[in-house]
C-alpha cells in the first residue's frame, strides 16, 4: 500500500515529521470551530499513517531512506534513517494516534474539558516528536527529541490544572529531565568521547578498544539515563503523569512516551552495544535482573491500587520491564519478543486505557471496588476491557500470546530459568490484579433494588469513543491470528531475528 | 585608508560620544546618539572578528607609537568574539533601556544613564583590545567606575548599599591587579603583552612574579565574582536598574573572565600557571563549588533578580571549570559559553525587566499568573530559561556538549557528571518561576490590575536574544567557529613562546 511512489523516498521521513506539525498548526487556526479542528486532527493522523505504510513499504522492498537536516556541531548533524525497529514503532504509534484522536473527541467533549485547543495542538507535537524519534539515525537526533517529547507532553499531563496536576507534572518533568540530563546525555557524551561515533551502527559501535569497565557504565547509565523505560527506582513519573486526561494517559503513557522509553533501550542495545557484545558487558546481568525485579515488583504494587488507572500504570511499568529484559537478554529470539511486545502491548493496554476513561465518562466511576455490576450498564466496554486483560496476560487468542512466547524462548535459549520463572510468574500477577475486574462487572450480583437487565438500561460511553475501544480491541484478537507481517519487519532488524539459533 | 584603524573604534566611539549625551541633554535625542554610536561599535566588532578569523591578529599602534614602546591596540580571534558580543549586547540593551528606565531611573539622569553606559562601554572595549597590561588596567577601572555609577541609579534607595559595597570590592580588585601588574614591571620593565611574556618566559619560577600572579589573579576573581569573592554581585545586580543588570550580567563578568584568560594563557603561560604552579586544580575545584552553591542559593530566592544574579554565579563557574581544565577544547567550552551565556542571560533579565515595568516587583508572586497577561515576555523567559538548563536546540545545550566533552578528554569523568548535575539544579530555579507564571493565579501583587503586555521596544531586543538563543544553537558553525580560532589563537600564543625558549 504505497499511495505516496510518486515521492522520493527519504521525503517521506520529512513529512511524517511534518504533516503532523502542519496538523498541529491547523488547529490552533481552526479553534475557534472545534468540528473542523476535530476533522483536521482525524485527516492529520490518516495522511500520517498512509506515509508510515509508505515507509514501511519501502522498507520491505529494501529501498534505503535517509535524510540529515543540520549540523548541530562538527561531525555531529540532525539525521534520519529508516530501520525496520523504527518503522514498527512509526506503525504503531501512528496507527494508535487516529484512534486516540478519535476517542480524544468524544472523552473531551463528553467531559467537558477547557483548552482543547491546546490539548490537540500538543497532541499533535507530540506525535511529531515520536515520529522523529522512530527515524532518528544517531544518539544525538534522539536525544533532542526525546527532550522534545517531554517537554510538548508536559502541557498535556498538566491539563487540568489542579493542585493535583501540577504536582504530578512537576514528578514528570524532574525525573524524566532529571535522568536524561544526568544519566543519558552523560552516557551519550561518554560514548561521543570513547567511540567517536554517535550513529546507530549494526553490531554496535564499541570496538573494543574502549575498556570493560566504560563500557559496562554507559549501559547502565543508558538503561537508566531512559527514564521513559520507568526501570525501577526511577518509575515513578508513570503513575504520577496519570493525572492527565485518560487519552493522553493512554496513548502517551500506554503507548508513545514509555515505548519511545523502551524503544530507546532496543535501539541502544541492537545499534550502539550490538546483541552479540551484551553478553561480554559485566552490568548486562544487574540490569537485566533489576528489570525482572521491576516485572514482579510493580505488578504486586499493581494488585494494591483500587483506583483503576493506577493499577494500569504499574501494569504498564510491569509490561515495559518485559522489553527492558528482552532486550538484555542478549538472544536474538528475545530481542525479537521485546520488539513485538512494543506493538501487542500498545494495542492491549490502549484498550484498558480506553475503558477506564470511558467507565469514567459514561459511570463517573474511579475506583476498581466500585465496579459491580458494571458490565450490565456498559456491556461493550467490559468485554474489550475483558479482551484487553487476556491480552496482556498473555492468553490466547489475544497479541499478548506471541510476545511473551518469543521472550520466553529466548530466556530458555540463554538458559537463564530464573527469568522463565519470573515471566510466568508475573502472567499470574496479572491474572490476579486484572482479571477481577471483568470478574466484579459481570459476575457480580447488581444492587438489589434494581430491574432485571435489558438493553434499554445500558449507558454506553460517547460514541467516537466506542468506535475507538472497538477498533482496538479488535486489533488485539487480529494480531494473534495476523502476525506475521509485524514479524516480517522485525526479521529484517540486524541480529534480530524469531528463528532459533541452529535451526534451519 | 579607513579601514586600517577600524581596531581603534570600539574603543573612540563611545568614548566620544558618552560627553556628547550630556551635552544634547534631551533623553530621546541622548538614546538615539547611543544607541546609533553602539550599533556602529558593534558591526565595527564583527568585521574585527570576521577579519581576525581569517587572517590572525590585528595589531595597530595607538598614535604610531610602535610597540613595546607605545600603547598597542591587538585583536585576535578571542578579544574580537567577545568584542562583538560585548558591543552588540550593549545595542540590543539601549533599544530596550528608553521605556526601561522610564520607571526605574529618575528623568533628571536619563542623559547621565546614558553616558555612563557609553563611558562603561569604552573601558570594556578598551580591555577587549589592548594589548598593554597596565593600559588594560586604566580600562578596567574606567568601566568600573562607570559601573558603580549605572549601579547606583536605581530608584531602589537600597541601590546606593549595593553599589558601595560593588566600589569597596571592585577597588580591591583593581588595586591587587595594579599591584600584580606592578611587580611583573618591576621584574621585566615591560607592560607590553606579548613582550611580557616573553620575558617571564626567561625567568624560571621567580619568587616576585608568583606574587605578581597570586595577586592579579585574585584580583581579577573579584571582579568576575568567582565563588567564595561573589558577594558582591547580588546585590548589585538585584537592585540596579533591569537595562544596567542586563548589560553587566550579560557583559562585566565576561571581559573579566577574559582578563583572566589573558592573564593567564598570553602573558604568564597555561603550562607556567597550571603545571608550574597548579592554580588548575584551585580553579577546579572553586568552579565546581561554585557552581553547586550558588545554583542552589538561586532556587530559594524570592527575587527573582537575585536568583539570575546567584544563576550567572553559577554560571560563571562552567566558564572557569572550561579554563581550568588546561586544554585547548576545555577554553574553547569556556570562550563559548561566555558568548552563549550572554544570550541567555541577557534575554532573562530584560524578561525579568519588563515584568518590572508592568507588574511594579520583581517578587516570584508578581510572576503568579503572568503566562496569560504578558504572554510574549513569558515565552521569551521560558525559552531562555531552557537554555539556561541546556535543552537541546538551545545555545545552553551547545555549551554543555563542549564542557563535558572537554572534561571527558581529560578523563574527569567525576566533573562531567557534577557539570550535568549542575544543570538539574537550574531545572529547579527555572521551573519554580514558571510554574508560577503559568499555573498559579495572580497574587494580591498583581490581583486586579490590568497588566498589559510589555512595549514594542522591550520586547523586539528580548525576542532578538531569544532568537539567538535559538539560532546559534541550531546552526552553531559562527560561535564554534569564533570560539575555536579564539582558544587555538590563545594556546598557540604559549607553544610560540615555548619554541622561543
Amino acid at each position: 500500500m504505497n499511495i505516496w511512489s510518486a515521492l522520493d523516498p527519504s521525503q517521506l521521513i520529512n513529512l511524517t515529521i511534518i504533516v503532523p506539525l502542519i496538523g498541529a498548526a491547523l488547529v490552533v487556526l481552526l479553534g475557534k470551530q472545534p468540528n473542523l479542528r476535530e476533522a483536521a486532527s482525524i485527516i492529520t493522523g490518516i495522511v500520517l499513517f498512509t506515509l508510515v505504510l509508505a515507509v514501511a513499504d519501502n522498507t520491505f522492498s529494501n529501498v534505503s531512506m535517509a535524510t540529515s537536516w543540520i549540523t548541530l556541531l562538527p561531525g555531529l548533524e540532525i539525521a534520519f534513517l529508516v530501520e525496520p525497529l523504527g518503522v514498527l514503532f512509526a506503525l504503531v504509534a501512528s496507527f494508535l494516534w487516529i484512534i486516540t484522536t478519535i476517542y480524544a473527541i468524544g472523552y473531551m467533549r463528553g467531559h467537558n474539558e477547557e483548552n482543547q485547543t491546546r490539548f490537540f495542538f500538543c497532541f499533535a507535537l507530540s506525535i511529531s516528536t515520536v515520529m522523529a524519534i522512530c527515524f532518528s539515525s544517531n544518539l544525538l537526533t534522539l536525544f533532542i527529541f526525546y527532550e522534545l517529547l517531554t517537554l510538548s507532553t508536559y502541557p498535556l499531563v498538566t491539563h487540568a490544572g489542579t493542585e493535583d496536576a501540577k504536582r504530578g507534572g512537576r514528578v514528570y518533568l524532574g525525573i524524566l529531565l532529571g535522568t536524561s540530563v544526568a544519566f543519558l546525555l552523560f552516557a551519550i557524551l561518554g560514548t561521543w568521547v570513547s567511540a567517536g561515533t554517535l550513529d546507530f551502527t549494526p553490531g554496535g559501535v564499541f570496538s573494543g578498544a574502549q575498556s570493560d569497565g566504560l563500557v559496562a557504565l554507559l549501559l547502565v547509565l543508558f538503561c537508566y539515563g531512559i527514564g521513559k523505560a520507568a526501570l525501577m527506582p526511577f518509575h515513578r513519573w508513570l503513575p504520577a503523569a496519570m493525572v492527565a486526561p485518560t487519552p493522553v494517559s493512554s496513548l502517551l503513557h500506554a503507548v508513545a512516551v514509555v515505548k519511545a522509553g523502551v524503544f530507546s533501550i532496543l535501539k541502544v542495545v541492537i545499534y550502539i552495544f550490538g546483541i552479540d557484545n551484551l553478553r561480554d558487558i559485566a552490568t548486562t546481568d544487574v540490569m537485566l535482573y533489576i528489570g525482572a525485579a521491576t516485572v514482579l515488583l510493580s505488578s504486586c504494587v499493581a494488585m494494591t491500587k483500587d483506583n483503576l488507572k493506577a493499577r494500569l500504570a504499574y501494569s504498564t511499568i510491569s509490561q515495559l520491564s518485559y522489553i527492558v529484559v528482552g532486550a538484555l537478554l542478549a538472544s536474538s529470539v528475545a530481542a525479537a519478543g521485546a520488539s513485538l511486545h512494543i506493538a501487542t502491548h500498545a494495542v492491549g493496554k490502549i484498550t484498558l486505557f480506553f475503558c477506564a476513561g470511558a467507565i469514567m465518562v459514561a459511570a463517573h466511576k474511579k475506583n476498581v471496588s466500585e465496579m459491580a455490576g458494571l458490565g450490565r450498564k456498559m456491556p461493550i466496554t467490559m468485554i474489550a476491557f475483558a479482551i484487553g486483560s487476556l491480552s496482556i496476560i498473555g492468553l490466547p487468542p489475544m497479541a499478548g500470546t506471541w510476545s511473551k512466547w518469543y521472550l520466553m524462548m529466548g530466556a530458555l535459549e540463554t538458559e537463564r530459568l530464573i527469568i522463565v520463572v519470573v515471566l510466568t510468574i508475573s502472567s499470574l500477577l496479572n491474572v490476579a490484579y486484572l482479571l477481577p475486574i471483568t470478574i466484579k462487572a459481570f459476575f457480580h450480583p447488581a444492587p438489589p433494588n434494581e430491574r432485571p437487565w435489558s438493553w434499554s438500561q445500558t449507558n454506553e460511553a460517547p460514541l467516537p469513543s466506542l468506535i475507538a475501544i472497538v477498533v482496538t480491541s479488535t486489533a488485539c484478537l487480529l494480531l494473534f491470528f495476523y502476525p506475521q507481517p509485524l514479524i516480517d519487519l522485525i526479521n529484517l532488524i540486524p541480529d534480530v531475528s524469531t528463528e532459533l539459533k541452529g535451526q534451519p | 585608508m579607513f579601514v586600517q584603524h577600524f581596531p581603534v573604534l570600539p574603543i573612540i566611539l563611545p568614548l566620544i560620544a558618552a560627553p556628547l549625551c550630556i551635552l544634547v541633554g534631551r533623553s530621546h535625542l541622548a538614546w538615539i546618539l547611543a544607541t546609533l554610536v553602539s550599533a556602529l561599535s558593534f558591526y565595527v566588532s564583527v568585521d574585527l572578528l570576521l577579519t581576525t578569523i581569517e587572517q590572525g591578529v590585528l595589531s595597530y599602534a595607538i598614535g604610531g607609537w610602535e610597540p613595546p614602546w607605545g600603547i598597542e591596540i591587538r585583536i585576535d580571534a578571542a578579544s574580537a568574539m567577545i568584542l562583538s558580543v560585548v558591543t552588540g549586547i550593549s545595542t540590543l540593551v539601549l533599544v530596550y533601556a528608553k521605556e526601561s528606565i522610564v520607571k526605574e531611573i529618575d528623568s533628571r539622569q536619563h542623559t547621565l544613564f546614558y553616558t555612563a553606559h557609553l563611558l562603561c562601554l569604552t573601558g570594556l572595549s578598551g580591555i577587549l583590545s589592548t594589548g598593554d597590561a597596565f593600559n588594560l588596567f586604566v580600562f578596567l577601572e574606567i568601566s568600573s567606575l562607570a559601573t558603580y555609577t549605572l549601579v547606583s541609579l536605581g530608584a531602589d534607595k537600597r541601590c546606593l548599599t549595593a553599589a558601595f559595597r560593588y566600589l569597596v570590592m571592585g577597588t580591591i580588585g583593581a588595586t591587587f591587579i595594579l599591584i600584580g601588574v606592578g611587580m611583573m614591571y618591576m621584574k621585566t620593565g615591560t607592560l607590553n603583552m606579548i613582550d611580557l611574556s616573553a620575558r617571564i618566559a626567561e625567568f624560571d619560577s621567580n619568587r616576585t612574579l608568583n606574587t605578581g600572579l597570586a595577586f592579579i589573579l585574585v584580583g581579577v576573581s573579584i571582579k568576575l565574582a568567582l565563588f567564595p569573592l561573589h558577594m558582591w554581585l547580588p546585590p548589585a545586580y538585584t537592585h540596579a536598574p533591569s537595562a544596567v543588570s542586563a548589560f553587566l550580567a550579560s557583559t562585566a563578568t565576561k571581559v573579566a573572565v577574559y582578563v583572566m584568560v589573558r592573564f593567564i594563557f598570553t602573558i604568564y603561560g597555561a603550562e607556567y600557571v597550571f603545571y608550574t604552579m597548579s592554580m588548575d586544580i584551585i580553579l577546579l575545584v572553586l568552579a565546581i563549588v561554585a557552581i553547586f552553591k550558588c545554583s542552589f542559593m538561586a532556587t530559594v530566592q524570592s527575587n527573582v533578580k537575585t536568583m539570575l544574579a546567584y544563576s550567572s554565579v553559577a554560571q560563571i563557574g562552567y566558564m572557569i571549570l572550561g579554563i581550568s581544565l588546561a586544554s585547548n577544547l576545555g577554553l574553547m567550552a569556556g570562550l563559548l559559553h561566555i558568548f552563549n551565556h550572554a544570550l541567555m542571560k541577557g534575554a532573562l533579565f530584560m524578561a525579568v525587566g519588563a515584568v518590572l515595568f508592568r507588574t511594579g516587583s520583581v517578587d516570584i508572586k508578581a510572576f503568579q499568573g503572568l503566562g496569560k497577561q504578558m504572554p510574549l515576555t513569558m515565552a521569551a523567559f521560558t525559552i531562555a530559561g531552557l537554555s539556561i538548563i541546556g535543552v537541546p536546540l538551545t545555545v545552553g545545550f551547545v555549551s554543555k556538549w563542549y564542557l563535558v566533552t572537554a572534561a571527558l578528554e581529560q578523563q574527569h569523568w567525576v566533573v562531567a557528571f557534577l557539570v550535568l548535575l549542575g544543570s538539574l539544579l537550574a531545572i529547579v530555579y527555572i521551573g519554580r518561576i514558571l510554574e508560577a507564571a503559568y499555573f498559579k493565579k495572580p497574587s494580591q501583587l498583581t490581583a486586579g490590575k490590568d497588566i498589559k503586555e510589555a512595549p514594542m521596544l522591550m520586547l523586539v531586543p528580548m525576542w532578538g536574544l531569544v532568537i539567538a538563543n535559538i539560532y546559534f544553537g541550531i546552526d552553531t558553525s559562527l560561535s564554534v567557529t569564533a570560539a575555536d580560532s579564539a582558544a587555538q589563537w590563545l594556546t598557540q600564543a604559549v607553544t610560540e613562546t615555548g619554541a622561543k625558549q
